[in-house]
């Protein structure tokens, strides 16, 4: 039995190992050629890592992402698992983008072609997907993730690399500091706690709140953060901060703290698929008050899992949906045709990142990894159907939120708020 | 006061699911000496099992719940058997590290071959076709409580006191209890002992099921990897009882159930450390678990 009981504890401990390792950025056997790699950093707020390649050189890397009359680029997603749908939904924006530009005549004469990798929502397949879409598929640009966690896990290796990668929809502050080839086209977690918290304080008059963390995730410990600065800083109170993680599925004793500390709202940054889960043992308990998110709330599965019990939840996302004109009109008449759904967040940013990126690559107007970097970092007033972006000195896009609210099962655009 | 009663009933309708599951863990433990790890993984396929069955009946027939338990169960206890008969049987005689391996195995194929055919995304159980007057109780002095949890708790220790009956009362538990003290003697009495293994295992598939199938209904999620917490907390739970003694899994269960239940309300971040350590804690100091019988190992 003791024996049983050493093997037990063993097992536990590589469990537990297993849910938090930290992203394994470190891997061995760069295939990039050109360009040399520098490990120095530079300080300020750009931060991370600089690459030293010449925008004008010759790029054989870039060159050798050519097959035959295609432009390789890489997506890693997590097209299985248990966040499946985000990766589903981003998928289909960027081929709807890669069809629109191919289309339109492609870049610099060659048709995009996306290399899809799955990570099933997981940080190591992330950074093995990663590395594999470098050394073996040589492909010009990375695109992914959505998961802050597995975009952390990518983001060394193709710095190391120095292939520029641009996540459509990795909201953790992080991301983008890694170094200076790593992109984004949404928005940060900071700016979305920020929002919540006006939110919860000017619309819906709350004076306190609750946190419930999910502890193992970067995403909803950093939204969380930026929620109580933005909320104390205007008057409210946090009166319970609870966490789990995400292999939890009973939070009934979690919740009878937050219930005896009665707040007005409570936050809770997660991922759809536990926020059903939570939100259901809520309301068995008797608690009532909305509950508040981001954007990870975002999924079609999101009524399916929660029901009833999401009426009056809140939570920040990238578009309006309902939206009947112009280009967001179009995007989600392409993407009904496409896949016979309506289009979420996360589906509008895959969309925006492979146009942004088809505009840097065109402007750049050769196949060096360097001259697109900077093309990239000098997109300004991009119209995309999120907003319109300009990316800042800290590789991020400035641009607004909008906040959609649950009623009797769809979602409803409640604002739009912009930076403050 | 309320605060505590609340605790105190989390921890009670936890604890009855994982006693029902951690049972499966002991019975078969008791006559083989095997720890079945794809236990947990047949508690996920009865889940899935409810799933499909109670969307089909829920709105056609009457007590939707009752023929969705027990289709489950009885679709659980012959894919428990199949198992048995295809996994384990060849390696019985085999050390005994032959069989763990096996039975993890057996579970990551189950979970992986569940993933691939029906997908990995989570489905929502039809919680609400399946019961669908349940309600939040409210009444004073006492914590709110819903319907639906009574109802799993009620059904958890009914199921409970059914296996009780079966291996105390009838001839079948009998053999099963001769088995367990003592294979080749039975064998040498005139008990088929195939039969009661495989008995045995049909009973232990169709309790995951009953869990799986309680455990959906309660938190209202089916997936392919659901069965991996339920299933190691019941097993820790038959260990911490003591792994074989029935009695045991079930109190191993209810304490598992209030130390969880406890240790989220207090520090939500290590609650699976709490419960973890109060496994060693328990082992430590009865190394055979609360109503475990010592064994002498043989060298």
């Amino acid at each position: 039995m003791r024996r049983l009981a050493i093997c037990l504890l063993l097992t536990l401990c590589c469990l537990a190992l297993g849910c938090t390792r930290p992203p394994d950025g470190d891997t061995t056997g760069g295939g990039a050629t050109g360009g040399t790699t520098t490990g120095g950093t530079t300080g300020g707020t750009t931060g991370g890592q600089t690459s030293k390649g010449d925008p004008n050189a010759k790029d054989e890397y870039a060159e050798k992402a050519v097959d035959g009359d295609n432009l390789k680029i890489g997506v890693y997603l997590s097209i299985t698992g248990a966040s499946a749908t985000f990766g589903e939904g981003s998928r289909a924006g960027m081929e709807i983008a890669v069809d629109e530009v191919n289309k339109k005549g492609g870049v610099l004469g060659k048709k995009l072609k996306l290399i899809v990798e799955d990570d099933e929502g997981k940080p190591d397949k992330a950074a093995a997907a990663g590395q594999k879409l470098i050394t073996q598929d040589n492909v010009l640009v990375v695109l992914g993730e959505v998961i802050s966690s597995n975009s952390l896990a990518v983001a060394p290796i193709c710095q190391k690399n120095e292939v520029p990668m641009i996540s459509p929809s990795s909201t953790n502050v992080k991301v983008t500091q890694v170094g200076d080839m790593i992109f984004r086209v949404c928005f940060l977690d900071d700016f979305q706690g920020q929002v919540m918290a006006r939110y919860a304080a000017d619309n819906l008059k709350a004076k306190t709140a609750a946190l419930m963390i999910e502890k193992s995730s970067d995403y909803s410990v950093g939204l969380a953060d930026s929620f109580q600065k933005t909320f104390e800083a205007k008057g409210g109170k946090i009166v319970a901060t609870e966490s789990f993680t995400n292999a939890d599925t009973d939070f009934s004793s979690v919740l009878t703290k937050i219930k005896g500390s009665n707040p007005d709202v409570i936050f809770l940054p997660s991922y759809y698929n536990s926020v059903g889960l939570i939100a259901k043992q809520a309301r068995e308990q008797g608690i009532t008050v909305p509950f508040l998110g981001g954007d990870g709330w975002e999924s079609p599965k999101l009524i399916e899992l929660g029901g009833k019990a999401l009426d009056g939840c809140a939570f920040s996302t990238h578009f309006n949906v309902n939206e009947t004109e112009g280009k967001v009109a179009d995007f989600v008449k392409a993407y009904k045709a496409k896949t016979g759904n309506l289009p979420d967040g996360l589906s509008a940013l895959g969309y925006d990142d492979v146009l942004l990126m088809a505009d840097a690559i065109n402007r750049a107007g050769k196949l060096n990894r360097f001259a697109i970097r900077d093309a990239i970092a000098s997109t300004k007033d991009f119209q995309g159907v999120t907003g319109t972006i300009t990316i800042n000195a800290q590789r991020n896009p400035d641009k607004p939120a909008t906040i959609m609210q649950i009623k009797d099962g769809k979602l409803e655009f409640v604002t739009q708020m912009a930076p403050e | 006061m309320e605060v505590v009663l609340q605790v105190l009933l989390n921890g009670l309708i936890l604890g009855s699911v994982y006693a029902l599951i951690a049972l499966g863990y002991t019975m078969v433990y008791g006559v083989l000496r095997l720890i079945n790890f794809a236990h947990g993984d047949v508690l996920m396929l009865g889940a899935f099992a409810g799933y499909f069955v109670g969307n089909a009946v829920a709105e056609v027939m009457p007590f939707p719940l009752l023929v969705t338990l027990i289709a489950s169960m009885a679709i659980c206890a012959a894919i428990g058997v199949l198992i048995e008969r295809l996994a384990y049987k060849p390696v019985r005689s085999a050390p005994s590290l032959t069989s763990l391996i096996t039975a993890m195995g057996v579970s990551l194929f189950l979970e992986y071959t569940t993933a691939l055919v029906l997908g990995p995304t989570p489905r929502g159980f039809p919680q609400d076709k399946l019961l669908p007057d349940s309600t939040l109780i409210h009444a004073a002095g006492f914590p709110d409580v819903h319907s639906r949890d009574l109802v799993v708790m009620a059904t958890a220790l009914v199921l409970l006191g059914v296996l009780y009956y079966i291996v105390a009362h009838t001839r079948m538990g009998k053999a099963m209890r001769a088995v367990s003290f003592d294979k080749d003697a039975s064998r040498l009495m005139g008990i088929n002992v195939d039969r009661v293994i495989s008995f045995t295992f049909a009973v232990g598939a169709a309790l995951a099921a009953g869990g799986g199938v309680l455990y959906a209904l309660k938190y209202g999620r089916v997936e392919p990897y659901m069965g991996i917490y339920p299933g190691l907390k019941a097993f820790i739970a038959a260990v911490l009882g003591g792994i074989g003694s029935i009695p045991g899994a079930m109190l191993g269960g209810l304490l598992i159930g209030f130390t969880e239940a406890g240790a989220s309300y207090f520090f939500s971040t290590y609650r699976d450390a709490v419960v973890f350590s109060v496994l060693v804690l328990v082992l430590l100091v009865r190394p055979a678990g609360i109503l475990g019988r010592g064994m002498v190992e043989k060298v």
